[in-house]
Protein backbone atom coordinates (compact mmCIF):
# COMPACT_ATOMS: atom_id res chain seq x y z
CA UNK A 1 0.00 0.00 0.00
CA UNK A 2 2.72 2.34 0.96
CA UNK A 3 4.63 1.75 -2.22
CA UNK A 4 1.74 3.14 -4.18
CA UNK A 5 1.82 6.31 -2.21
CA UNK A 6 5.34 7.31 -3.17
CA UNK A 7 4.51 6.97 -6.84
CA UNK A 8 1.18 8.72 -6.28
CA UNK A 9 2.80 11.47 -4.31
CA UNK A 10 5.30 12.01 -7.08
CA UNK A 11 2.46 12.26 -9.55
CA UNK A 12 0.69 14.78 -7.33
CA UNK A 13 3.78 16.89 -6.79
CA UNK A 14 4.74 16.86 -10.47
CA UNK A 15 1.49 16.60 -12.41
CA UNK A 16 2.98 17.38 -15.80
CA UNK A 17 6.45 15.88 -15.98
CA UNK A 18 5.77 12.26 -15.06
CA UNK A 19 5.33 10.10 -18.13
CA UNK A 20 4.98 6.63 -16.71
CA UNK A 21 5.11 4.95 -13.37
CA UNK A 22 4.73 1.38 -12.29
CA UNK A 23 6.61 -1.64 -11.12
CA UNK A 24 8.84 -3.96 -13.07
CA UNK A 25 9.95 -7.25 -11.47
CA UNK A 26 9.35 -5.82 -8.04
CA UNK A 27 11.21 -2.58 -8.61
CA UNK A 28 9.37 0.72 -8.71
CA UNK A 29 10.06 2.68 -11.85
CA UNK A 30 9.23 6.25 -12.79
CA UNK A 31 9.88 7.77 -16.20
CA UNK A 32 10.10 11.55 -16.09
CA UNK A 33 10.86 14.44 -18.42
CA UNK A 34 14.49 15.37 -18.14
CA UNK A 35 13.60 19.00 -17.40
CA UNK A 36 12.18 18.12 -13.99
CA UNK A 37 15.00 15.77 -12.98
CA UNK A 38 16.56 18.14 -10.48
CA UNK A 39 13.31 19.06 -8.67
CA UNK A 40 12.23 15.42 -8.61
CA UNK A 41 15.58 14.37 -7.18
CA UNK A 42 15.41 17.09 -4.53
CA UNK A 43 11.87 16.03 -3.69
CA UNK A 44 12.91 12.42 -3.37
CA UNK A 45 15.85 13.27 -1.17
CA UNK A 46 14.20 15.67 1.25
CA UNK A 47 10.53 14.84 0.76
CA UNK A 48 8.47 12.10 2.37
CA UNK A 49 10.25 9.38 0.40
CA UNK A 50 13.48 10.01 2.29
CA UNK A 51 15.70 8.66 -0.47
CA UNK A 52 18.98 9.70 1.07
CA UNK A 53 21.28 7.50 -1.00
CA UNK A 54 21.98 7.81 -4.70
CA UNK A 55 22.81 4.18 -5.37
CA UNK A 56 23.65 4.32 -8.98
CA UNK A 57 23.51 6.40 -12.07
CA UNK A 58 24.01 5.10 -15.56
CA UNK A 59 22.90 5.42 -19.13
CA UNK A 60 21.59 3.12 -21.85
CA UNK A 61 22.07 3.72 -25.55
CA UNK A 62 19.26 2.87 -27.98
CA UNK A 63 20.50 3.83 -31.44
CA UNK A 64 17.68 4.32 -33.89
CA UNK A 65 15.22 5.19 -31.20
CA UNK A 66 14.25 8.76 -30.51
CA UNK A 67 15.25 9.98 -27.95
CA UNK A 68 18.37 7.88 -28.17
CA UNK A 69 19.74 7.87 -24.63
CA UNK A 70 18.06 6.89 -21.42
CA UNK A 71 19.50 7.99 -18.09
CA UNK A 72 18.80 5.55 -15.25
CA UNK A 73 18.99 6.59 -11.60
CA UNK A 74 18.64 4.28 -8.64
CA UNK A 75 17.74 5.80 -5.30
CA UNK A 76 17.59 4.07 -1.97
CA UNK A 77 15.65 5.03 1.13
CA UNK A 78 17.12 3.75 4.37
CA UNK A 79 14.11 4.50 6.51
CA UNK A 80 11.70 2.81 4.12
CA UNK A 81 14.14 0.16 2.94
CA UNK A 82 13.14 0.62 -0.66
CA UNK A 83 14.76 1.30 -3.99
CA UNK A 84 13.36 3.51 -6.70
CA UNK A 85 14.40 3.70 -10.32
CA UNK A 86 13.99 6.99 -12.14
CA UNK A 87 14.51 7.18 -15.86
CA UNK A 88 14.77 10.21 -18.11
CA UNK A 89 15.26 10.25 -21.84
CA UNK A 90 17.83 12.41 -23.56
CA UNK A 91 17.91 12.93 -27.31
CA UNK A 92 21.10 12.86 -29.32
CA UNK A 93 20.52 16.36 -30.67
CA UNK A 94 20.36 17.87 -27.22
CA UNK A 95 22.65 15.64 -25.23
CA UNK A 96 22.49 17.33 -21.86
CA UNK A 97 20.78 16.78 -18.54
CA UNK A 98 20.92 18.44 -15.14
CA UNK A 99 23.69 17.36 -12.81
CA UNK A 100 22.90 15.93 -9.38
CA UNK A 101 26.22 16.99 -7.87
CA UNK A 102 24.50 19.64 -5.78
CA UNK A 103 22.48 16.95 -3.98
CA UNK A 104 24.75 13.89 -3.81
CA UNK A 105 28.51 13.95 -3.69
CA UNK A 106 29.03 10.65 -5.49
CA UNK A 107 27.17 12.03 -8.51
CA UNK A 108 30.46 13.74 -9.31
CA UNK A 109 32.31 10.58 -10.34
CA UNK A 110 29.21 8.78 -11.61
CA UNK A 111 28.42 11.60 -14.02
CA UNK A 112 32.02 11.80 -15.12
CA UNK A 113 31.84 8.10 -15.92
CA UNK A 114 28.67 8.52 -17.99
CA UNK A 115 30.17 11.52 -19.74
CA UNK A 116 33.28 9.48 -20.49
CA UNK A 117 31.54 6.37 -21.78
CA UNK A 118 28.43 7.87 -23.40
CA UNK A 119 29.17 11.53 -24.01
CA UNK A 120 26.21 12.92 -22.08
CA UNK A 121 26.79 16.49 -20.88
CA UNK A 122 25.78 17.34 -17.33
CA UNK A 123 24.74 20.93 -16.72
CA UNK A 124 26.06 22.24 -13.47
CA UNK A 125 28.78 19.65 -12.99
CA UNK A 126 31.82 21.45 -11.55
CA UNK A 127 34.52 19.50 -13.32
CA UNK A 128 33.21 17.40 -16.18
CA UNK A 129 36.03 15.39 -17.74
CA UNK A 130 36.80 11.80 -18.56
CA UNK A 131 37.14 9.39 -15.67
CA UNK A 132 38.37 6.05 -17.03
CA UNK A 133 39.68 6.96 -20.47
CA UNK A 134 42.59 9.29 -21.01
CA UNK A 135 42.39 12.84 -22.30
CA UNK A 136 42.37 12.81 -26.06
CA UNK A 137 40.47 9.52 -26.38
CA UNK A 138 38.17 9.70 -29.36
CA UNK A 139 34.53 8.69 -29.09
CA UNK A 140 32.55 7.14 -26.27
CA UNK A 141 33.15 3.42 -25.90
CA UNK A 142 29.87 2.25 -24.41
CA UNK A 143 27.81 3.64 -27.25
CA UNK A 144 26.46 0.89 -29.42
CA UNK A 145 28.09 2.34 -32.55
CA UNK A 146 31.57 2.19 -31.03
CA UNK A 147 33.19 -0.99 -32.42
CA UNK A 148 34.05 -3.65 -29.88
CA UNK A 149 37.57 -4.18 -31.16
CA UNK A 150 38.57 -0.65 -32.05
CA UNK A 151 41.98 0.16 -30.62
CA UNK A 152 43.27 3.55 -29.66
CA UNK A 153 46.71 3.08 -28.16
CA UNK A 154 47.93 6.06 -26.25
CA UNK A 155 51.48 5.46 -27.36
CA UNK A 156 52.66 4.35 -30.77
CA UNK A 157 52.82 0.56 -30.93
CA UNK A 158 55.59 -1.19 -32.82
CA UNK A 159 54.40 -3.46 -35.60
CA UNK B 1 33.73 20.73 -4.09
CA UNK B 2 37.32 19.76 -4.77
CA UNK B 3 39.19 21.83 -7.25
CA UNK B 4 41.49 20.39 -9.82
CA UNK B 5 45.17 20.69 -9.01
CA UNK B 6 46.82 23.40 -11.04
CA UNK B 7 50.48 23.09 -11.79
CA UNK B 8 51.47 26.55 -10.70
CA UNK B 9 48.59 27.28 -8.38
CA UNK B 10 50.59 28.13 -5.30
CA UNK B 11 54.29 28.84 -5.58
CA UNK B 12 55.25 27.55 -2.14
CA UNK B 13 53.65 24.11 -2.42
CA UNK B 14 54.98 20.85 -3.75
CA UNK B 15 53.21 18.40 -6.03
CA UNK B 16 53.72 14.72 -5.29
CA UNK B 17 52.52 11.67 -7.18
CA UNK B 18 51.44 8.62 -5.23
CA UNK B 19 51.03 5.85 -7.71
CA UNK B 20 49.97 4.59 -10.16
CA UNK B 21 52.68 2.12 -9.18
CA UNK B 22 53.22 2.39 -5.48
CA UNK B 23 53.47 -0.40 -2.90
CA UNK B 24 50.60 1.05 -0.89
CA UNK B 25 48.30 1.69 -3.84
CA UNK B 26 46.60 -1.69 -4.09
CA UNK B 27 46.16 -2.24 -7.76
CA UNK B 28 46.79 0.86 -9.75
CA UNK B 29 45.44 4.22 -8.78
CA UNK B 30 47.11 7.58 -8.83
CA UNK B 31 46.79 10.20 -6.14
CA UNK B 32 48.26 13.60 -6.90
CA UNK B 33 48.98 15.50 -3.73
CA UNK B 34 49.58 19.19 -3.32
CA UNK B 35 51.69 19.48 -0.20
CA UNK B 36 52.66 22.18 2.18
CA UNK B 37 55.48 20.41 3.92
CA UNK B 38 53.87 17.13 4.99
CA UNK B 39 50.35 18.51 5.05
CA UNK B 40 47.98 17.78 2.19
CA UNK B 41 46.35 20.95 0.90
CA UNK B 42 44.64 19.43 -2.06
CA UNK B 43 44.55 16.12 -3.83
CA UNK B 44 43.24 14.55 -6.95
CA UNK B 45 42.49 10.87 -7.42
CA UNK B 46 42.86 9.43 -10.89
CA UNK B 47 41.34 6.04 -11.66
CA UNK B 48 40.92 3.99 -14.80
CA UNK B 49 44.27 2.24 -15.00
CA UNK B 50 42.53 -1.12 -14.83
CA UNK B 51 39.61 -0.28 -17.09
CA UNK B 52 39.05 -3.35 -19.24
CA UNK B 53 35.69 -2.52 -20.75
CA UNK B 54 33.82 -5.07 -18.65
CA UNK B 55 30.40 -3.68 -19.51
CA UNK B 56 31.13 -3.43 -23.23
CA UNK B 57 32.49 -6.98 -23.29
CA UNK B 58 29.42 -8.32 -21.51
CA UNK B 59 27.11 -6.78 -24.08
CA UNK B 60 28.81 -8.98 -26.65
CA UNK B 61 28.72 -12.25 -24.72
CA UNK B 62 25.84 -14.57 -23.97
CA UNK B 63 24.42 -14.71 -20.46
CA UNK B 64 26.16 -18.02 -19.90
CA UNK B 65 29.49 -16.99 -21.42
CA UNK B 66 30.05 -13.81 -19.49
CA UNK B 67 30.10 -15.48 -16.10
CA UNK B 68 33.92 -15.79 -15.94
CA UNK B 69 34.25 -12.05 -16.48
CA UNK B 70 32.41 -11.45 -13.23
CA UNK B 71 35.13 -13.39 -11.38
CA UNK B 72 37.52 -10.65 -12.32
CA UNK B 73 35.56 -7.78 -10.83
CA UNK B 74 36.29 -8.02 -7.15
CA UNK B 75 39.04 -10.57 -7.55
CA UNK B 76 39.39 -11.11 -3.81
CA UNK B 77 35.84 -12.41 -3.42
CA UNK B 78 34.90 -13.76 -6.86
CA UNK B 79 32.14 -16.01 -5.57
CA UNK B 80 30.07 -13.09 -4.35
CA UNK B 81 30.32 -11.51 -7.80
CA UNK B 82 29.12 -14.79 -9.30
CA UNK B 83 26.18 -14.86 -6.90
CA UNK B 84 25.27 -11.26 -7.66
CA UNK B 85 25.29 -11.69 -11.40
CA UNK B 86 23.62 -15.08 -11.41
CA UNK B 87 20.81 -14.00 -9.10
CA UNK B 88 20.14 -10.95 -11.25
CA UNK B 89 19.64 -13.16 -14.28
CA UNK B 90 17.57 -15.59 -12.23
CA UNK B 91 15.35 -12.75 -11.13
CA UNK B 92 14.71 -11.95 -14.79
CA UNK B 93 14.12 -15.56 -15.76
CA UNK B 94 12.18 -16.50 -12.65
CA UNK B 95 14.26 -19.60 -11.88
CA UNK B 96 13.71 -21.48 -8.67
CA UNK B 97 16.95 -22.68 -7.11
CA UNK B 98 17.08 -25.86 -4.98
CA UNK B 99 17.57 -25.32 -1.29
CA UNK B 100 20.86 -27.16 -1.09
CA UNK B 101 22.29 -24.92 -3.79
CA UNK B 102 21.12 -21.86 -1.84
CA UNK B 103 22.94 -23.02 1.26
CA UNK B 104 26.06 -23.74 -0.78
CA UNK B 105 25.87 -20.22 -2.17
CA UNK B 106 25.60 -18.75 1.30
CA UNK B 107 28.60 -20.72 2.57
CA UNK B 108 30.67 -19.79 -0.45
CA UNK B 109 29.68 -16.11 -0.20
CA UNK B 110 30.68 -15.93 3.42
CA UNK B 111 33.98 -17.71 2.85
CA UNK B 112 34.70 -15.13 0.16
CA UNK B 113 33.64 -12.29 2.41
CA UNK B 114 36.05 -13.40 5.11
CA UNK B 115 38.91 -13.72 2.65
CA UNK B 116 38.02 -10.30 1.27
CA UNK B 117 38.12 -8.69 4.70
CA UNK B 118 41.27 -10.60 5.62
CA UNK B 119 43.04 -9.32 2.52
CA UNK B 120 41.97 -5.76 3.14
CA UNK B 121 43.00 -5.73 6.77
CA UNK B 122 46.21 -7.64 6.10
CA UNK B 123 47.34 -5.07 3.57
CA UNK B 124 46.27 -2.22 5.81
CA UNK B 125 48.17 -3.62 8.79
CA UNK B 126 51.25 -4.34 6.73
CA UNK B 127 51.36 -0.81 5.41
CA UNK B 128 51.25 0.43 8.96
CA UNK B 129 54.25 -1.79 9.73
CA UNK B 130 52.44 -4.73 11.32
CA UNK B 131 53.94 -7.45 9.22
CA UNK B 132 53.10 -10.21 11.68
CA UNK B 133 49.40 -9.52 11.44
CA UNK B 134 49.73 -9.58 7.66
CA UNK B 135 51.26 -13.06 7.67
CA UNK B 136 48.72 -14.41 10.14
CA UNK B 137 45.83 -13.20 8.05
CA UNK B 138 47.33 -14.57 4.88
CA UNK B 139 47.63 -17.90 6.64
CA UNK B 140 43.94 -17.89 7.54
CA UNK B 141 43.08 -16.97 3.98
CA UNK B 142 44.99 -19.98 2.72
CA UNK B 143 42.86 -22.29 4.83
CA UNK B 144 39.68 -20.71 3.52
CA UNK B 145 40.88 -20.91 -0.04
CA UNK B 146 41.62 -24.58 0.49
CA UNK B 147 37.93 -25.04 1.20
CA UNK B 148 36.97 -23.09 -1.89
CA UNK B 149 39.53 -24.80 -4.08
CA UNK B 150 38.48 -28.26 -3.00
CA UNK B 151 34.91 -27.79 -4.12
CA UNK B 152 35.15 -25.27 -6.96
CA UNK B 153 38.44 -26.41 -8.43
CA UNK B 154 39.97 -22.94 -8.40
CA UNK B 155 41.24 -20.52 -5.82
CA UNK B 156 40.26 -17.22 -7.30
CA UNK B 157 38.62 -17.37 -10.72
CA UNK B 158 36.02 -19.89 -9.74
CA UNK B 159 32.95 -19.38 -11.99
CA UNK B 160 31.35 -21.87 -9.64
CA UNK B 161 27.92 -20.35 -9.11
CA UNK B 162 25.83 -21.02 -12.19
CA UNK B 163 22.47 -19.79 -13.36
CA UNK B 164 19.99 -22.15 -11.72
CA UNK B 165 22.30 -23.42 -9.02
CA UNK B 166 25.98 -24.23 -8.63
CA UNK B 167 28.46 -26.03 -10.83
CA UNK B 168 29.08 -29.09 -8.67
CA UNK B 169 28.11 -30.57 -5.38
CA UNK B 170 30.27 -30.14 -2.32
CA UNK B 171 33.34 -32.30 -2.08
CA UNK B 172 32.87 -35.45 0.08
CA UNK B 173 35.48 -34.17 2.54
CA UNK B 174 34.02 -30.71 2.62
CA UNK B 175 32.95 -30.75 6.26
CA UNK B 176 36.37 -31.70 7.58
CA UNK B 177 38.22 -29.08 5.56
CA UNK B 178 35.64 -26.44 6.41
CA UNK B 179 35.92 -27.21 10.09
CA UNK B 180 39.68 -26.80 9.95
CA UNK B 181 39.36 -23.56 8.01
CA UNK B 182 36.89 -22.11 10.50
CA UNK B 183 39.00 -23.14 13.49
CA UNK B 184 42.18 -21.68 12.05
CA UNK B 185 40.44 -18.46 11.12
CA UNK B 186 39.06 -18.11 14.65
CA UNK B 187 42.55 -18.51 16.08
CA UNK B 188 43.97 -15.96 13.67
CA UNK B 189 41.25 -13.47 14.47
CA UNK B 190 42.02 -13.84 18.15
CA UNK B 191 45.73 -13.34 17.50
CA UNK B 192 45.12 -10.30 15.34
CA UNK B 193 42.83 -8.76 17.93
CA UNK B 194 45.64 -9.21 20.42
CA UNK B 195 48.25 -7.78 18.10
CA UNK B 196 46.46 -4.72 16.83
CA UNK B 197 43.55 -3.63 19.04
CA UNK B 198 45.67 -1.93 21.67
CA UNK B 199 48.79 -1.49 19.64
CA UNK B 200 49.90 2.09 20.12
CA UNK B 201 51.44 2.51 16.68
CA UNK B 202 48.38 1.09 14.98
CA UNK B 203 46.02 3.17 17.11
CA UNK B 204 47.94 6.37 16.44
CA UNK B 205 47.69 5.86 12.75
CA UNK B 206 44.06 4.79 12.61
CA UNK B 207 42.14 6.26 15.55
CA UNK B 208 40.50 9.56 14.57
CA UNK B 209 42.17 9.49 11.18
CA UNK B 210 40.05 9.58 8.06
CA UNK B 211 36.83 10.36 9.88
CA UNK B 212 33.67 10.12 7.81
CA UNK B 213 30.48 11.60 9.16
CA UNK B 214 27.23 9.73 8.80
CA UNK B 215 25.73 12.40 6.54
CA UNK B 216 28.73 12.47 4.25
CA UNK B 217 28.82 8.70 4.03
CA UNK B 218 25.22 8.71 2.83
CA UNK B 219 25.84 11.58 0.44
CA UNK B 220 28.71 9.65 -1.08
CA UNK B 221 26.58 6.54 -1.48
CA UNK B 222 28.74 4.45 0.85
CA UNK B 223 27.52 0.97 1.65
CA UNK B 224 28.94 -2.08 3.34
CA UNK B 225 31.43 -2.12 6.23
CA UNK B 226 32.52 1.45 5.53
CA UNK B 227 28.97 2.77 5.94
CA UNK B 228 28.36 0.61 8.99
CA UNK B 229 31.52 1.98 10.60
CA UNK B 230 29.75 5.35 10.75
CA UNK B 231 26.87 3.80 12.67
CA UNK B 232 24.31 3.32 9.91
CA UNK B 233 22.83 -0.13 10.04
CA UNK B 234 22.39 -1.11 6.44
CA UNK B 235 23.29 -4.55 5.22
CA UNK B 236 21.64 -5.93 2.10
CA UNK B 237 21.58 -9.38 3.69
CA UNK B 238 19.37 -8.04 6.49
CA UNK B 239 17.49 -5.30 4.67
CA UNK B 240 16.42 -7.32 1.64
CA UNK B 241 17.26 -10.90 2.56
CA UNK B 242 18.14 -13.13 -0.35
CA UNK B 243 19.05 -16.83 -0.43
CA UNK B 244 18.59 -18.20 3.10
CA UNK B 245 20.10 -15.36 5.12
CA UNK B 246 16.82 -14.69 6.90
CA UNK B 247 16.82 -18.21 8.35
CA UNK B 248 20.21 -17.84 10.05
CA UNK B 249 21.09 -16.02 13.25
CA UNK B 250 23.65 -13.29 12.96
CA UNK B 251 24.15 -9.64 13.75
CA UNK B 252 25.26 -6.53 11.94
CA UNK B 253 28.28 -5.01 13.72
CA UNK B 254 28.37 -1.24 13.78
CA UNK B 255 31.01 1.40 14.43
CA UNK B 256 30.62 4.79 16.03
CA UNK B 257 33.12 7.30 14.78
CA UNK B 258 33.62 6.29 11.16
CA UNK B 259 37.41 6.53 11.37
CA UNK B 260 39.99 4.06 10.10
CA UNK B 261 39.97 2.11 13.34
CA UNK B 262 36.21 1.66 13.21
CA UNK B 263 36.45 0.42 9.66
CA UNK B 264 39.06 -2.09 10.83
CA UNK B 265 36.94 -3.12 13.81
CA UNK B 266 33.72 -3.53 11.84
CA UNK B 267 35.49 -5.80 9.38
CA UNK B 268 36.97 -7.86 12.20
CA UNK B 269 33.59 -8.32 13.84
CA UNK B 270 31.93 -9.03 10.54
CA UNK B 271 34.29 -11.92 9.95
CA UNK B 272 33.17 -13.44 13.22
CA UNK B 273 29.55 -13.10 12.13
CA UNK B 274 30.39 -14.69 8.80
CA UNK B 275 31.93 -17.63 10.63
CA UNK B 276 28.72 -17.95 12.58
CA UNK B 277 26.72 -17.97 9.36
CA UNK B 278 28.98 -20.61 7.85
CA UNK B 279 28.71 -22.87 10.88
CA UNK B 280 24.93 -22.66 10.97
CA UNK B 281 24.58 -23.14 7.25
CA UNK B 282 26.91 -26.13 7.27
CA UNK B 283 24.68 -27.81 9.83
CA UNK B 284 21.34 -26.94 8.29
CA UNK B 285 22.22 -27.65 4.69
CA UNK B 286 19.93 -30.35 3.30
CA UNK B 287 21.83 -33.54 2.52
CA UNK B 288 22.49 -34.56 -1.03
CA UNK B 289 20.57 -37.46 -2.47
CA UNK B 290 22.25 -40.85 -2.25
CA UNK B 291 24.47 -41.58 -5.16
CA UNK B 292 22.46 -43.43 -7.78
CA UNK B 293 25.19 -44.06 -10.27
CA UNK B 294 27.08 -47.32 -10.35
CA UNK B 295 30.63 -47.63 -9.17
CA UNK B 296 33.35 -47.95 -11.60
CA UNK B 297 34.68 -46.72 -14.82
CA UNK B 298 36.65 -43.54 -15.52
CA UNK B 299 34.67 -40.92 -17.48
CA UNK B 300 36.06 -41.47 -20.97
CA UNK B 301 35.69 -45.21 -20.75
CA UNK B 302 32.21 -45.00 -19.32
CA UNK B 303 31.07 -42.82 -22.18
CA UNK B 304 32.65 -45.14 -24.74
CA UNK B 305 31.08 -48.11 -23.07
CA UNK B 306 27.63 -46.63 -23.09
CA UNK B 307 27.94 -45.77 -26.79
CA UNK B 308 28.99 -49.27 -27.68
CA UNK B 309 26.19 -50.95 -25.89
CA UNK B 310 23.55 -48.53 -27.02
CA UNK B 311 21.86 -48.71 -23.69
CA UNK B 312 21.91 -46.22 -20.90
CA UNK B 313 23.62 -47.56 -17.90
CA UNK B 314 24.82 -45.85 -14.84
CA UNK B 315 28.00 -44.00 -15.51
CA UNK B 316 30.08 -43.22 -12.46
CA UNK B 317 31.89 -40.00 -12.97
CA UNK B 318 33.68 -37.93 -10.44
CA UNK B 319 31.42 -36.63 -7.73
CA UNK B 320 32.95 -33.26 -8.28
CA UNK B 321 34.13 -31.33 -11.25
CA UNK B 322 35.60 -33.77 -13.69
CA UNK B 323 32.60 -34.58 -15.74
CA UNK B 324 28.98 -34.79 -15.05
CA UNK B 325 26.83 -35.73 -12.16
CA UNK B 326 23.31 -36.30 -13.27
CA UNK B 327 22.46 -37.87 -9.95
CA UNK B 328 23.24 -34.66 -8.12
CA UNK B 329 21.51 -32.33 -10.52
CA UNK B 330 18.25 -32.14 -8.65
CA UNK B 331 20.06 -31.11 -5.47
CA UNK B 332 22.13 -28.32 -6.88
CA UNK B 333 20.57 -27.13 -10.13
CA UNK B 334 17.18 -25.86 -11.12
CA UNK B 335 14.73 -28.41 -12.45
CA UNK B 336 13.99 -26.50 -15.62
CA UNK B 337 16.13 -27.92 -18.40
CA UNK B 338 16.13 -24.74 -20.44
CA UNK B 339 18.13 -22.82 -17.86
CA UNK B 340 20.96 -25.22 -17.07
CA UNK B 341 23.51 -27.17 -19.05
CA UNK B 342 22.13 -30.71 -19.44
CA UNK B 343 24.10 -33.45 -17.71
CA UNK B 344 26.85 -35.01 -19.79
CA UNK B 345 25.46 -38.50 -19.37
CA UNK B 346 22.39 -37.42 -21.24
CA UNK B 347 24.23 -35.38 -23.82
CA UNK B 348 26.42 -38.30 -24.80
CA UNK B 349 23.87 -41.07 -24.64
CA UNK B 350 20.48 -39.74 -25.68
CA UNK B 351 19.32 -37.73 -28.63
CA UNK B 352 17.16 -35.49 -26.43
CA UNK B 353 20.14 -34.68 -24.28
CA UNK B 354 22.18 -33.80 -27.33
CA UNK B 355 19.43 -31.50 -28.59
CA UNK B 356 19.18 -29.89 -25.17
CA UNK B 357 22.91 -29.33 -25.20
CA UNK B 358 22.93 -27.74 -28.64
CA UNK B 359 19.90 -25.63 -27.84
CA UNK B 360 21.72 -24.31 -24.82
CA UNK B 361 24.93 -23.37 -26.55
CA UNK B 362 23.85 -22.52 -30.09
CA UNK B 363 24.04 -18.90 -31.15
CA UNK B 364 20.69 -17.22 -30.79
CA UNK B 365 19.34 -19.92 -28.49
CA UNK B 366 20.29 -20.57 -24.92
CA UNK B 367 19.22 -18.30 -22.11
CA UNK B 368 16.93 -15.60 -23.37
CA UNK B 369 15.36 -13.57 -20.58
CA UNK B 370 12.21 -11.69 -21.50
CA UNK B 371 12.45 -8.06 -22.52
CA UNK B 372 12.81 -5.72 -19.63
CA UNK B 373 15.24 -4.46 -17.09
CA UNK B 374 16.21 -5.56 -13.64
CA UNK B 375 18.32 -4.38 -10.75
CA UNK B 376 19.43 -6.78 -8.10
CA UNK B 377 21.96 -6.32 -5.34
CA UNK B 378 23.81 -8.59 -2.96
CA UNK B 379 26.07 -7.66 -0.09
CA UNK B 380 29.57 -7.80 -1.52
CA UNK B 381 32.79 -7.55 0.41
CA UNK B 382 32.70 -3.77 0.10
CA UNK B 383 28.99 -3.13 0.18
CA UNK B 384 26.01 -3.24 -2.09
CA UNK B 385 27.08 -5.02 -5.26
CA UNK B 386 24.32 -4.37 -7.75
CA UNK B 387 23.79 -5.48 -11.30
CA UNK B 388 21.52 -3.56 -13.66
CA UNK B 389 20.69 -5.57 -16.75
CA UNK B 390 18.58 -4.48 -19.70
CA UNK B 391 17.37 -7.35 -21.84
CA UNK B 392 16.03 -7.02 -25.37
CA UNK B 393 14.90 -10.63 -25.52
CA UNK B 394 18.03 -11.98 -27.22
CA UNK B 395 20.69 -14.25 -25.73
CA UNK B 396 23.01 -11.36 -24.88
CA UNK B 397 22.39 -8.59 -22.37
CA UNK B 398 21.57 -5.35 -24.15
CA UNK B 399 23.21 -3.41 -21.37
CA UNK B 400 24.87 -4.64 -18.21
CA UNK B 401 25.93 -2.16 -15.58
CA UNK B 402 27.67 -2.93 -12.35
CA UNK B 403 27.12 -0.87 -9.25
CA UNK B 404 30.59 -1.21 -7.79
CA UNK B 405 30.60 -0.49 -4.05
CA UNK B 406 34.18 0.70 -3.83
CA UNK B 407 33.66 3.20 -6.65
CA UNK B 408 31.59 5.32 -4.27
CA UNK B 409 33.97 4.77 -1.39
CA UNK B 410 37.12 5.77 -3.25
CA UNK B 411 35.30 8.84 -4.58
CA UNK B 412 35.40 10.17 -1.01
CA UNK B 413 39.15 9.70 -0.61
CA UNK B 414 40.00 13.27 -1.58
CA UNK B 415 37.83 14.58 1.19
CA UNK B 416 39.15 12.19 3.83
CA UNK B 417 42.80 13.06 3.34
CA UNK B 418 42.47 16.81 2.92
CA UNK B 419 44.35 18.61 5.67
CA UNK B 420 45.99 15.43 6.92
CA UNK B 421 49.60 14.27 6.63
CA UNK B 422 51.02 12.19 3.82
CA UNK B 423 51.41 9.22 6.16
CA UNK B 424 47.66 9.28 6.86
CA UNK B 425 46.90 8.51 3.25
CA UNK B 426 48.20 4.96 3.68
CA UNK B 427 45.90 3.65 6.46
CA UNK B 428 42.96 5.67 5.15
CA UNK B 429 43.30 4.26 1.70
CA UNK B 430 44.00 0.80 3.11
CA UNK B 431 40.84 0.79 5.21
CA UNK B 432 38.71 1.57 2.15
CA UNK B 433 39.57 -1.72 0.48
CA UNK B 434 39.84 -0.37 -3.01
CA UNK B 435 39.72 -3.20 -5.55
CA UNK B 436 40.89 -2.15 -8.99
CA UNK B 437 38.91 -4.70 -10.94
CA UNK B 438 35.65 -3.57 -9.41
CA UNK B 439 36.42 0.14 -9.39
CA UNK B 440 37.57 0.49 -12.99
CA UNK B 441 35.64 -2.43 -14.44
Amino acid sequence: MEEKTILERLRQAFPTGIRESGTSLGDEVVVIDKEILLPVAAYLKDGPGDFKILLDLTCVDFPGREPRFEMVYHFFSLSRNRRLRVKAQVSEGELRIASLTSLWRNADWLEREVYDLFGVQFEGHPDLRRLFMYDGFEGHPLRKDYPLRRRQPLIHLKE
Amino acid sequence: MPTRIQKQARPDTMLLNMGPSHPAMHGTIRIMLELDGERILNSEVEVGYLHRGFEKTCENRTYFNLLPYTDRLNYVSPLINNVGYVMTVEKMLGVKVPERAQYIRVIMSELSRISDHLTCLAAMAMECGAFTAFLYKMKAREFLWDVIEQTTGARMTTSYIRIGGVRADLHPDFDAVLKKGVEETRLVLKDVHGLLDKNKIFLNRTRDVGIMSREDALAFGWTGPCLRSTGVSYDVRKAQPYLVYDRLNWEVPLGERGDNFDRYMVRMKEMEQSLRIIEQAAVRIPGSSPDLTAEGLPPAQAIKESRRRRVRRGIALSPNLEGSEEARYRDILAADRGFVVPPKEETYTTIEGLIDHFKFFMRGHGLRPPQGEVYFAVEGGNGELGFYIVSDGTDRPYRLHLRAPCFHIVAALEQLIRGRYVADVIPTFGSMNMIGGELDR
